[in-house]
């Protein structure tokens, strides 16, 4: 333990550097992901049908080993950032979407109707109501989602996008376990912030609607 | 490594793994019924676990039981834990309770009551549990091949490495084709069961 933190303290710089190009990786994933996820969960809650279709693929997406469409986009377009980042941006887009969907759909029908009644426009019962009241459904996704996200960017670094897997492939290879645990514990600790952050919002978006709500 | 060796090794890692966590996780769920304060705790455990991303979690087990397949096993087991437990507890706990009275009023015991009303009524929820479980198993065994374990994770990474293309889908078609196998079977069952029990439970994953 004691050796442990003795190397950590000599190799901060490359621990720091690491953690970095891990949160970048990651961040870009989830964000692009979410740009996409959420206004695609959103309008395919118009069309049920075209709706299972999506889902169902994207489930089927999931389902592949994420080292499977590493080694595939490493073949197709080449080693580093962009492959590991489109990758993983592939995965981050079921959570998302399909909370979205299941959290815009699981309105109650009643709240739509007074809206309605109260002269709302589409866009405003979407935005003022639905939005709203899917909102802790919604963040659920993305916390699920960066939590994937995060624990298969460990594996990106396989294919030259670097991060905290960097530091377990080099430790690995060298049987250097002091390296290895430079990678993981922190990658653990990311996982673990991303999940708590993510969580204490969803909280936060459960409260804001019951305090507001208790006319409902 | 021939492909059916790496095949056999990669089921039989993945089964192992959900089996035990079959086994520890619908007791634990079954001990954990109407124990509010306790599962909260145990929840809490379970959820940090799944939280642990896969490689370190493999590199944190290595430390302990070596370079093998028993860690992968282990891996898996932990990660089963969670779908497994939270569907279990779930199922459990949304047995309405006419039915039970009901049972109780044929004169079953604790255990009949169990085994013939509650775990019945709760297995669709249970196997949507395990479907999670094994799906992200086939994963997590795949990623067994960093910490020197056998499978198909092998051949994918060997093809990754020599950047041989027919090598990297020989181990990533069987994988990702029992995945999605996986899926199916145990969606249609679950579909099977549910449309003679009832909807979809709230809190089940």
């Amino acid at each position: 333990m004691s050796d442990l933190i003795a190397y950590y303290t000599a190799h901060s710089d490359m621990v720091f550097t690491a953690i970095q190009e891990h949160i970048l990786i990651s961040l870009t994933a989830v964000c692009f992901g979410f740009l996409v996820a959420s206004p695609a969960g959103i309008a395919l809650t118009k069309h049920p049908r075209t709706a299972a279709i999506v889902l169902g693929f994207f489930s089927a997406v999931n389902t592949i080993p994420s080292i499977v469409l590493l080694g595939v986009a490493m073949m197709i377009l080449g080693i580093g950032f962009w492959p590991s980042t489109a990758v993983l941006f592939l995965y981050s887009l079921l959570p998302i979407m399909r909370n979205t969907y299941t959290g815009i759909t699981g309105v109650d029908e009643k709240y739509i109707k007074a809206a309605r009644g109260m002269g709302m426009s589409r866009v405003q019962i979407l935005t003022k109501v639905q939005i709203p009241l899917a909102l802790p459904v919604i963040i659920a996704g993305i916390r699920l989602s960066a939590i994937y996200i995060i624990s298969w960017a460990t594996l990106s670094a396989f294919i030259g996008a670097g991060g905290l897997g960097d530091l377990i492939w080099m430790g690995l290879q060298s049987y250097n376990f002091n390296l290895v645990l430079c990678g993981a514990i922190p990658a653990t600790l990311l996982a673990l912030a991303a999940s708590g952050l993510l969580t204490f919002a969803e909280n936060m978006a459960s409260r804001t609607l019951h305090r507001g709500g208790d006319a409902a | 490594m021939s492909l059916a060796t790496a095949l056999f090794t990669h089921l039989e890692m993945s089964f192992l793994g959900v089996l035990m966590g079959c086994i520890v996780g619908i007791l634990l769920a079954t001990l954990l019924k109407d124990k509010a304060g306790a599962s909260k705790i145990v929840f809490t455990v379970i959820d940090i676990i799944q939280t642990i991303p896969t490689l370190a979690m493999l590199i944190f087990l290595m430390l302990v039981f070596g370079l093998n397949n028993t860690t992968v096993i282990i891996a898996i087991f932990l990660y089963s834990l969670f779908p497994i437990t939270r569907n279990t507890y779930v199922g459990l706990a949304n047995v309405p309770e006419g039915v039970l009275r009901a049972g109780r009023g044929l004169g079953m015991t604790n255990l009949q009551l169990y085994l013939r009303v509650e775990l019945p009524i709760a297995l669709p929820v249970i196997l949507s549990g395990l479907r999670l479980a094994i799906i992200s198993a086939l994963g997590i065994a795949t990623t067994g091949v960093f910490i020197g374990a056998g499978g198909l994770g092998m051949l994918i990474w060997r093809g990754i490495q020599t950047r041989n293309m027919a090598m990297l889908l020989s181990g990533a078609v069987p994988v990702s084709a029992m995945a999605i196998l996986f899926e199916i079977l145990f969606t249609y069952i679950e579909k099977k069961l549910t449309n003679r029990t009832s909807q979809k439970r709230k809190g089940e994953l």
